[in-house]
């Protein structure tokens, strides 16, 4: 492929995006506010923050270094995924063709 | 009594209450100290939670504390903007036994904190999409597309946009289908995951790293077509320059 | 960065409350008594997105007082350089009203404990605390206010009462004081002593900010009472009559309203600013 081609198939390739992104701007340009977070989503997007409060809520870690027991980590509550062994069988892992970088 | 004696304490409930610490009235200190003890620990349990909060709910409160308790013993923050407080969290999961339930589990978390660098990522106007269609052919090629501090790049081999939204109750779908490539894109402040189109990962990396346009889209290989994943990022804002190389 | 806007150089002797993001519009459109707002430093030390916009934002219609959590004034190693710089740089651009911390230690052998650890007043502190003042007051090139911690225990090495070693530090640094009235009053009952006799021990001329706050009740192995500081509800009764009792020694102040956890909406805050303004109203008993 010349190169002559493939500015050419650029070209066309932002025409197509501008096209392509226009309506989709537009779409988020309407729910943009600049101080509120947009409909359902909130500010815990923000992370954790800090506090100079205390709490009277108990840490139950009573030993440090305790392995995470797997026999707990079973009964992992998902929710109306209880059957673990559909939802292992719905998130199909795919070892997909990944480009080399 | 120094602080190394009351620090060694807090983390490690085994140890004994430190000596010489009392209640007022001369005696000792006994669960006055666990007070403290409860403030690291549920605090930065809180701090992760509502940082990781599809993991949160893909553990369960319980198991998310037991795994949260034990992360932030290994890893205490380093500093005290907690807001950036997390970022081993993802390695250490893959590293957790007992989770094989979760496989994505560590994915997920990846995302979630791409999302949040994405939120507290420096502002950056975006260019006017019209700009990038101005160019002739060779400076196209040759342009070099600055993109948003805020654009953050997660892949996995799991559904992880799916995934977080059904746990996050953003979605009643379930999760389906395979590896993923996902784009986090800010336009404004508020940062969401985008699924790429196939193989504008290697795409995206390379304008990142500064390649021009035209080599960029060749390292998506034969018959790599750039238009949707050029439409996401002018969509939502990522392109916040355009270096062609000659004097503004 | 733009450049700042026209600033407010103090806090006004009236209602402030802690700034929470969920509050942001109403804050802005029915503020109702609230006069000024304080943030946590730490919160704004991102590089950018909503909360700085926020922030800049707020800060063209209010007061602003930065309160940090983060400095670990009464750490045994150095001040951390890089926080310092951090703190540097948001003052630099904000140009708050005031700038807070507190007489705790956080940090220990590179380690961010995210809690205000308590320590024992001795000779060997007051010079470690006071040096490490210096060094803020130096770095931002302002004054700097110190708080008063809520104790759940005490050193058996302390050999200085709270009010006397802050108002100590104080004369020796420079700095002057933040009283957090419910502090005072959770340590009192923890530790057994009288709140009003503590206030009544306090350099009140150095007080330039008040705080009060909910508390948390607990009991410790004796089953005496525990208050916790946890900013989770509303301010206790006695709280409120400690204020009063504060306000009548010290004449109005900026007072400030946390509520860091379980945040409630935007009304339950404002009537608890409303209260406050309702105390620094009341006419003074004569000295």
């Amino acid at each position: 492929m010349s190169n002559t081609v493939k500015s050419a198939a650029l070209m066309g390739a932002v025409a197509a995006a501008l096209t392509l992104s226009a309506p989709m701007a537009q779409a988020q340009e309407k729910e943009k506010c600049f101080g509120v977070a947009l409909a359902g989503q909130n500010d815990c997007a923000a992370g954790p923050g800090t506090t100079c409060a205390g709490t009277s809520k108990v840490d139950y870690q009573g030993n440090a270094w305790s392995l995470v027991d797997a026999g707990t980590c079973m009964e992992i509550d998902l929710p109306a995924m209880a059957d673990g062994s559909a939802r292992m069988g719905a998130l199909e892992a795919l070892d997909r063709d990944l480009p080399q970088s | 009594m120094t602080q190394r004696a009351f620090h060694q304490a807090l983390l490690d409930a085994r140890r004994p209450v430190p000596p010489a610490l009392t209640d007022g009235a001369g005696r000792p200190a006994g669960r006055r100290y666990a007070v403290y003890r409860n403030n690291v620990a549920v605090s930065l349990t809180e701090a992760l939670a509502s940082g990781f909060p599809a993991c949160a709910a893909l553990l369960g409160e319980a198991n998310f504390a037991r795994v949260a308790g034990r992360f932030l013993r290994q890893h205490p923050p380093a500093t005290p903007v907690i807001l950036h407080y997390g970022a081993q969290f993802p390695a250490f999961l893959d590293g957790l036994d007992g989770l094989a339930r979760l496989p994505f589990l560590a994915d997920v978390a990846r995302l979630e904190l791409a999302l949040r660098r994405a939120y507290h990522a420096a502002d950056a106007p975006p260019v006017a999409p019209e700009a990038l269609a101005a160019l002739s052919a060779p400076a196209l090629s040759a342009a070099r597309l600055r993109l948003a501090p805020a654009v953050q790049l997660v892949r996995a081999p799991w559904p992880i946009a799916e995934i977080r939204a059904y746990a996050l109750g953003q979605t009643a779908r379930k999760p389906q289908g395979g590896a993923q490539e996902v784009i986090v894109l800010r336009p404004g402040y508020d940062p969401a995951a985008h699924v790429l189109p196939a193989r504008g990962h290697v795409f995206v990396s390379a304008l990142q790293a500064g390649m021009a346009l035209a080599s960029a889209s060749l390292q998506g290989g034969p018959g790599f077509d750039p238009t949707d994943t050029l439409a996401l990022l002018l969509a939502h804002g990522a392109i916040t320059r355009i270096d062609t190389g000659e004097p503004a | 960065m733009p450049p700042s806007p026209a600033r407010h150089t103090a806090l006004p002797a009236a209602p402030g409350v802690g700034y929470k993001p969920q509050h942001y519009a109403q804050i802005l459109d029915t503020p109702g008594p609230v006069r000024w707002l304080e943030i946590h430093a730490e919160n704004y030390m991102g590089d950018g997105g909503r909360p700085l916009a926020q922030l800049r934002a707020l800060a063209e219609r209010f007061p602003i007082s930065v309160h940090g959590v983060g400095l670990s004034i009464g750490g045994e190693a150095p001040l951390d350089a890089a926080h310092l710089a951090r703190l540097e740089h948001l003052l630099g651009w904000l140009a708050p009203a005031r700038f807070s911390e507190h007489l705790a230690w956080s940090t220990h052998d590179g380690a961010f404990l995210n809690d205000l650890l308590p320590l024992p007043y001795t000779d060997a502190t007051l010079t470690r605390v006071v040096d490490h003042i210096d060094r803020v007051q130096e770095v931002l090139g302002r004054q700097m206010l110190l708080e008063n911690p809520s104790s759940y225990l005490a050193f058996a090495e302390s050999t200085w009462d709270e009010p006397a070693f802050l108002q100590e530090i104080a004369r020796r640094s420079g700095c002057g004081l933040l009283l957090d009235v419910n502090n005072v009053f959770v340590s009192a009952v923890n530790l057994g002593f009288t709140p009003q006799s503590y206030i009544d021990a306090f350099p009140l001329d150095l007080v330039e900010e008040l705080h009060i706050g909910g508390h948390d009740t607990d009991e410790d192995d004796h089953g005496a009472p525990l208050l916790i500081d946890s900013h989770g509800r509303a301010v206790a009764d006695p709280v409120w009559a400690l204020l009063d009792h504060t306000l009548a020694r010290s004449g109005p102040k900026p007072v400030l309203i946390e509520w860091d956890t379980d945040v409630p909406d935007w009304p339950v805050l404002a009537e608890e600013a409303r209260r406050a303004e309702e105390a620094l109203a009341r006419p003074r008993l004569a000295a």
